[in-house]
């Protein structure tokens, strides 16, 4: 399965090791990854390949969260079918 | 499925669900108990509760772990049944059993509301109708969950005007049964004219006689996405604002689609319709009233205002008609007052009136929703309320619906509190002179024509 994961943050120092350490501590794959500046936060979007994650989905998104929370972060991971249903017809 | 990555899309669908209340207003399972007619009132109500139990089992779990895979909020998750007065009618007497069956059920699978205790008496009544019509008052007032309709009327068979001056006194007895939480029996009643089958909202959602033994009926939502993305189009001539309407609620739907589409699937039952309405909440920023004001009227309610939501409310249905394999239900903008922020300000201001209202259901979906009226209206004043709008209803081929509040002791001036989404309401005025003479006369107003329409 392929998901979205998204990390808003104020302060960029570090945010892109430590997210990435983390996703590959489950075994998961970086596909695509894009970060960038909005409205003074840093925005980082990265598509990832769950196929070889063992967690559940739903531990998953909560361990990330914690994850992001210790350092002050908002991350969020959404299956990928719903920007694609939104966005592509 | 494609690698492309694009940052905006996906900044974009997560700022509508953080910032702008976008959301999946309702995931409703409609099942048929048509099965459940035992001819006995405890057999019925036993069977009713076991088959609702037994099939609706699963439908909050897999809803909340959609939720949280497509980090999109469901916020409610409901049922809808067979009007009762189908299944139960031949019981006869008090209907109010199976009203607890459907409410013990409801709290059992743990969905917030459960839709059906209705009637269709468009053009006449069984004696299953009269039972369950009667019961009505006592079954909202004892339980928690349970929502009823009435349909009245419709384009093919007229108004049935014996039923709508016995609904002006069944909205009253509701409100003194509930008089200690300002009539809120009322809010969980609807009274139609050409009501839909498939309409997965509350209160007036039920399974109708033509539908499958189950369907999954998605409502979508979004007025604060609308909002928002009329912001950016100040000054813009009305061609930008439909267009970008329309491309909004196309984004709407789609998720609403992917939603509908992932509960049929996990749930093994078939995908009914998704209903585009745009449902407001009491929250600010997910308010209709507020998208018409900010295409620029001053305060909701004045003039320009029926054009306004003429324009909204089809831009909306030709935006999301693209977006779903099947669209139905009520689809349009909704008005309820006490849950739209916007309108109960404006309402309170004096600007939005009950005649005003009135107007704007003739190009909406669905009726004068969540009315608190003063509690001294006579039955016979809230029953010609219910005439006019059926007659909105039946001329011009849509659904239209009516929940009016007569809060018992509350006077112009007054606030009702409801509560919850269905928030709070300004007690609204009606005219004082008397529709008595008009309703005594019972009767059936006849089915309008179909050509010569001017």
């Amino acid at each position: 399965m392929k998901a979205i994961v998204s990390v808003f943050a104020r302060d960029a120092k570090g945010i892109t090791a430590y997210i990435t350490a983390a996703l590959a501590e489950q075994n998961i794959n970086i596909l695509d990854i894009s970060q960038t500046l909005m409205q003074g936060y840093f925005t980082m979007i990265m598509l990832v390949d769950l196929a070889e994650c063992e967690m559940p989905f739903d531990r998953l998104s909560q361990h990330l969260r914690s994850v992001g929370e210790a350092r002050g972060l908002a991350v969020h991971v959404q299956r990928q079918d719903i920007f694609d249903a939104m966005h592509r017809i | 499925m494609s690698y492309f990555l694009n940052t905006d899309e996906i900044v974009q669908t997560i700022r509508m669900i953080e910032q702008e209340h976008l959301d999946v207003r309702t995931i409703t399972l409609g099942l048929s108990l048509l099965d459940c007619a035992a001819g006995d009132i405890r057999k019925t109500a036993g069977k009713v509760y076991e088959k609702i139990c037994r099939e609706a089992h699963d439908l909050v779990p897999v809803g909340e772990a959609i939720e949280r895979e497509f980090g999109i909020p469901i916020v409610n998750k409901r049922v809808s049944v067979t009007p009762v007065a189908l299944i139960a009618g031949g019981c006869g007497g008090d209907l109010v059993p199976i009203a607890e069956a459907m409410d013990r059920a409801a709290r059992e699978v743990g969905v917030n509301f459960i839709g059906g205790f209705s009637a269709l008496v468009q053009k006449g009544f069984t004696s299953g109708d009269r039972s369950l019509i009667a019961s009505i008052p006592e079954a909202l007032a004892r339980t928690e969950r349970v929502c009823a309709s009435v349909n009245v009327g419709s384009t093919r068979a007229g108004i049935n005007m014996d039923a709508v001056a016995e609904m002006g006194r069944i909205i009253k007895k509701c409100a003194a049964l509930t008089a200690d939480t300002d009539g809120l029996a009322c809010s969980k009643l609807v009274v139609f004219c050409n009501a839909v089958e498939d309409n997965p909202f509350m209160a007036g959602a039920f399974h109708g006689a033509g539908e499958a033994e189950s369907a999954v009926n998605v409502g979508v939502s979004g007025p604060g996405v609308v909002y928002q993305a009329l912001q950016e189009c100040k000054g813009e001539s009305f061609d930008v604002v439909a267009e970008t309407i329309k491309r909004t609620a196309f984004k709407v739907t789609r998720m609403g689609q992917l939603v509908a589409r992932e509960t049929s699937r996990r749930l093994g039952v078939p995908f009914g319709i998704v209903d585009l309405s745009l449902a407001p909440t009491p929250a600010v920023g997910d308010s209709v009233a507020r998208i018409l004001e900010t295409m620029g009227l001053e305060v909701c309610g004045t003039h320009g205002t029926t054009a306004a939501l003429a324009l909204l409310n089809d831009a909306v249905k030709k935006g999301g008609v693209m977006a779903s394999g099947h669209v139905g239900g009520l689809s349009g903008a909704f008005i309820p007052v006490s849950e739209d922020e916007g309108m109960i300000a404006a309402a309170r201001e004096g600007t939005l009136t009950l005649d005003k209202l009135e107007a704007m259901t003739c190009v909406c979906s669905v009726g004068l929703d969540m009315i608190a009226v003063p509690g001294d209206t006579s039955a016979e004043t809230l029953s010609a309320i219910l005439a006019d709008e059926a007659a909105i209803g039946m001329i011009n081929n849509k659904t239209t619906a009516v929940r009016l509040i007569p809060a018992p002791g509350k006077t112009v001036g007054d606030t009702v509190e409801i509560g919850g989404l269905f928030g709070e309401a300004p007690v609204m005025p009606v005219h004082a002179a008397s529709s008595a003479e008009f309703i005594a006369r019972g009767g059936r107003i006849p089915a309008p024509l179909h050509s010569l329409r001017n």
